[in-house]
């Protein structure tokens, strides 16, 4: 690849007058050596799935194994239909899409980690629903893929994208950035754009710690999809009105690696801190254990 | 770089309902039985880290064992790994292990089946992807990210010059490769991270070298 930062990315794509997409996939077929349209082709496949969860967790009960989430995203979906989102319409259907893929995921259901699956709503949720918004294609929407994929390719290397690694900063943070960063570049922004719009919405998830109750990717995982979702669309807005993030997303990337690097391990996906310890996390802890091992055989 | 390409960002396509939890550890599992070349009869598993405290509700357990059927990150069939273990006759155990590892992730699955045994010790570092740490108890790895050789082989002058001349004759690209010896002039283990899968017709050539034991292929992409 020939980029390694954000930066490095805005300066190649304002040269060359790229899209962040456009470099994406012409990196990714000198890596692989594979032909471009084989590479369209697998992304476009990976598409097709996020909306297939998308529609599989609104037309279908979804349970999560546990049992003790599932069903949210028809709530918020029936809601956003029916009465006023006061985060407008369409917020409530990129929040109602982000719910249910992560729904289906905690169903143990197939979907495409995005770009991971503790994080697999925030993507779909914004490409969905502004792919209804707009009329836009399915081949834009791939495109916009390879912008989130880039972005999300300097977040792993410069900093992580695992809750165990770096807390949900890391995982949640990175999927809105990503989402936000393609967004712009779906909508007609500049890269530059797009980068600024990177560096606010992680911004605004430094510091958030990966504390699952009972250790499952339910709650809160997969509230903080859905909030994701409308955070994404708000950075995007934000970059595109012409905000620039003060501190460089490629600093702020860096901000994220020193306190992923600093935060304790009961806050990094262990579920032996946060809301996983609060009274109630530990009661849903027994409650899901003692289910377990009361209905469970093998091994 | 230890995220190598977009799909590495973007992917894997997978059953929930964790990339790391999960799918990594499928792919963990599916290094060891590749390793071993065949469907382990029975298999050890030590968890660590975040994967001891948490592996039960992201079906960790499952997803290792899965792999070690050989199932991709995509596979229905992980749910019901368990119950697919006892129809095809594979015993297994899996308990936590205790003392620091180099990731918060990280397992360790021994396998054997007619009298050969595979051992891998790997952290699943994100998104899916994988990082193995050791290969039966030498300490080389592989990323996963493209097909790989695991060529087991004596200590020998001349060893690595055959295998990279019949690697080079049937036109394999090395993409990365590493050599580890457990002592001078006793067993070693050479690594090679390929653009291609090799062809049978090439792994035949390799294990028909001299002072060459084994020869697996490990495609986890």
């Amino acid at each position: 690849m020939r980029f390694r930062t954000l930066n490095d990315i805005a300066e190649i794509c304002r040269e060359e007058s790229l899209a962040i997409s456009e470099l994406m996939i012409l990196e990714q077929e000198k890596e692989t050596g594979q032909p471009k349209e084989e590479i369209v082709a697998q992304m476009a496949g990976y598409y097709r799935i996020m909306k297939e969860a998308v529609r599989k967790g609104l037309e279908t009960e979804t349970k999560s194994r546990s049992g003790l989430v599932g069903g949210d995203a028809r709530k918020v979906n029936e809601y956003a239909s029916a009465s006023e989102p006061s985060v407008g319409d369409w917020a409530g259907k990129a929040m109602a899409y982000a719910l249910s893929v992560s729904e289906v995921n905690a169903s143990m259901g197939r979907i495409v980690a995005t770009p991971t699956a503790g994080s697999c709503g925030i993507i779909p949720g914004v490409f969905v629903s502004s792919q209804e918004r707009f009329g836009w294609s399915d081949e834009k929407l791939v495109q916009g893929l390879f912008g989130a994929g880039a972005i999300g390719y300097v977040i792993a290397n410069n900093s992580f994208i695992s809750g165990a690694e770096g807390g949900c900063q890391a995982e949640v943070g990175s999927a809105i950035g990503m989402a936000a960063g393609a967004l712009v570049e779906l909508r007609g922004g500049t890269p530059e754009q797009a980068v600024h719009a990177v560096g606010l919405a992680l911004k605004n998830t430094l510091g958030l710690i990966c504390d699952p109750v009972a250790g499952l990717v339910e709650v809160p995982c997969i509230v903080r999809n859905g909030l994701g979702a409308v955070n994404a669309l708000a950075a995007a807005d934000m970059a595109l009105a012409g905000v620039r993030s003060v501190i460089p997303s490629d600093e702020v990337i860096g901000v994220m690696l020193e306190i992923g690097a600093k935060m304790p391990s009961e806050h990094r996906e262990t579920a032996l801190g946060g809301l996983a310890q609060t009274p109630t996390g530990r009661k849903l802890t027994e409650r899901i254990k003692a289910a377990k091992s009361s209905g469970r055989t093998s091994g | 770089m230890r995220f190598k390409h977009v799909f590495s960002i973007i992917g894997p396509v997978m059953v929930g309902p964790s990339s790391s939890h999960t799918a990594g550890a499928v792919r963990i599992g599916r290094v060891a039985r590749q390793l071993l070349g065949r469907q382990p009869e029975e298999a050890e598993i030590t968890l660590y880290g975040s994967f001891a405290e948490t592996y039960s509700g992201h079906g960790t357990d499952l997803a290792l064992v899965g792999g070690l059927l050989d199932f991709d990150t995509d596979d229905e069939r992980i749910p019901e790994a368990f119950a697919e273990a006892e129809r095809l006759g594979m015993r297994f155990s899996i308990k936590p292990g205790s003392g620091t590892m180099p990731h918060p992730n990280f397992a360790e699955i021994t396998a054997r089946a007619g009298g050969l045994e595979a051992s891998v010790q790997g952290a699943s570092i994100g998104g899916g992807n994988i990082e193995i740490y050791s290969l039966n108890g030498f300490d080389t790895g592989c990323s996963g990210y493209y097909p790989t050789l695991a060529i087991s082989h004596e200590d020998r002058v001349g060893v690595l010059a055959s295998i990279t001349g019949t690697l080079s004759r049937s036109g394999l690209n090395i993409g990365f490769m590493n050599l580890s010896r457990k002592e001078r002039s006793g067993a070693a283990m050479t690594v090679v991270e390929s653009d291609r899968r090799p062809g049978e017709e090439l792994l035949e050539a390799l294990r028909k070298l001299p002072h060459v034991e084994r020869v697996s292929v490990i495609d986890v992409t």
